[in-house]
């Protein structure tokens, strides 16, 4: 299911170097893609840092009509078909994109959210390994054409690996120097592991792009820990102390901001240090980024593309300092 | 030393029946602790998922009222790691199950204050609502 396999282990975050056909990195490519309702809200900066990153790389991305929400969680009910009708309408809607467009567009969906990503994928690989589930939910779905199996989901950041760090390298004009920069993963983007896009254990592709951007990769065992998730709607307080575990693990590494995928994530590690902040006086606040975000700070993107002013905390006080950002 | 412990015929349907939502394996676990030791919920839990699934191998069905299975996050921590390759969040998914097919609501998303509840972002209110009300 997964689309890259990684042969071996990088052990090492340097810039991913595997060769790449050149054509995939001179011609333009389309594709289908799947935005969720997060990102048209409080994530707002996460589509359009994205949007525009993958526009100067020669990746158009094209929004699916009439998507519905996916319904961010999979049911985890042993053949609950009902939950799986959601999130197969916008992959349906991608199967009618990609026959409309003919060859011109490429036959897999990219997202950027973690959790769409996880729930569409879950939801695809059940349906291509149960052919009787399938043909009971196209029965049931009699409105819409049966879906015929041929899409794949994919996550923007494994089109990025796909075609290689260093066309990323190629775009920097504001390299990310003397800024040290953790990732975290949690745990949608990674787990189970015939869903994740990368090891679940010893993930690296966000470390690679944090190198190809020119800044210092700084590694944390937190990375894949769990933020609470929507537990941050019933218990904020114990999401605050996982969010307090995560970011002084890495700040004692010495990472000055911390990257993530995921809207969730970046609720629980962004907007809840305010509940740090009760708990823990002593915490000192640092800036959560999408990758994206760093992304367009390294090719030199302006306000429109970097939505810095929809983080809780600020990022551009630190960024002016160390001369990554000019002041206004 | 063989140490023989009994299961009553309610406890053996009740195991049967989450057995049978979760599609898990679940008298397989030999309760080694990977779970529990990889939970990132686990010191807020009263039980840990360990105990979760060993009170539900034994058909206890006190299980369901322990604020554990509530508090399970489906992080998938434990299973990407149980050496059994039993799948755990399943499991409490199945027992949350048994209580929301009764239309019973774990929590009241319309009792959030107004402030709290703007601020929170859709991907979070959707998710709780999907693991958290019927
Ligand atoms: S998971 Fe979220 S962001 Fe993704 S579509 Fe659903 S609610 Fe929206
Ligand atoms: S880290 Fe938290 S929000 Fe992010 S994917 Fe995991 S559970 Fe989700
Ligand atoms: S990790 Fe698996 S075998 Fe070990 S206690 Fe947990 S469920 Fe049982
Ligand atoms: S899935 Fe649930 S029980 Fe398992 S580690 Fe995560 S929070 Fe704990």
């Amino acid at each position: 299911m997964k689309p890259t396999t990684q042969t071996k282990k990088r052990r090492s975050t340097k810039r991913d170097d595997s060769p790449q056909p050149v054509h995939a990195r001179s011609s333009r490519t389309m594709f289908p893609y799947y935005p969720g309702c997060t990102l048209k809200t409080t994530a707002q900066n996460f589509e359009d840092s994205a949007l525009a990153t993958a526009a100067i790389l020669g990746i158009d991305l094209v929004e699916i009509p009439r998507w519905n929400c996916c319904g961010v969680v999979s049911s985890l009910v042993e053949n609950d078909r009902m939950h799986h009708v959601a999130p197969l309408r916008n992959i349906i809607r991608t199967q009618e994109m990609i026959a409309e467009r003919g060859g011109e567009i490429e036959s897999r969906l990219v997202t950027l959210c973690s959790m769409c990503t996880n729930t569409l994928r879950r939801t695809n690989l059940f349906l291509k390994e149960n052919p009787e589930d399938l043909e009971a939910i196209n029965d049931y779905m009699s409105l819409e054409d049966n879906y015929e199996g041929g899409v794949e989901i994919v996550h923007f950041l494994e089109i990025l690996r796909e075609r290689g760090f260093d066309a990323v390298t190629n775009k920097v004009s504001n390299p990310l120097e003397g800024l040290n920069a953790a990732a975290y993963y949690g745990c949608m983007l990674l787990r189970p592991k015939d869903i994740g896009i990368d090891d679940p254990e010893d993930p690296t592709i966000q470390e690679n792009l944090i190198s190809a951007l020119g800044a210092a990769v700084i590694d944390t065992p937190y990375k894949k820990m769990c933020c609470g998730s929507y537990q941050t709607v019933q218990d904020r307080y114990a999401v605050a102390e996982l969010a307090y575990d995560i970011l002084t693990h890495a700040q004692r590494e010495g990472a000055e901001v911390i990257i993530t995928a995921c809207p969730l994530c970046a609720f629980n590690l962004d907007d809840r240090q305010k509940e740090v902040r009760e708990r823990h006086p002593d915490f000192r606040s640092i800036p959560v980024l999408y990758f994206t975000q760093l992304m367009a700070l390294a090719f030199g993107l302006g306000e429109d593309a970097l939505g810095f002013e929809l983080n809780s905390v600020d990022p551009r006080p630190l960024l002016m300092a160390k001369g990554l950002l000019a002041p206004r | 030393m063989t140490k023989i412990m009994m299961i009553t015929k309610e406890g053996e349907a009740f195991l049967a029946r989450i057995q049978e939502i979760s599609g898990e394996a679940i008298t397989a676990c030999d309760q080694c602790g990977t779970c529990s030791g990889s939970c990132p919920m686990a010191s807020e839990m009263d039980i840990t998922p360990s105990e979760m699934i060993r009170k539900t191998q034994m058909g206890q069905q006190d299980v369901l009222s322990t604020k554990a299975m509530w508090l399970c996050a489906a992080c998938f921590a434990c299973t990407v790691r149980c050496p059994r390759g039993i799948d755990l969040s399943k499991i409490a998914e199945a027992l949350r199950q048994i209580s929301l097919r009764q239309a019973v609501d774990h929590i009241d998303i319309a009792g959030i204050p107004a402030p709290e509840r703007a601020r929170l972002p859709q991907i979070a209110l959707v998710g709780a609502m999907r693991k958290f009300t019927s």
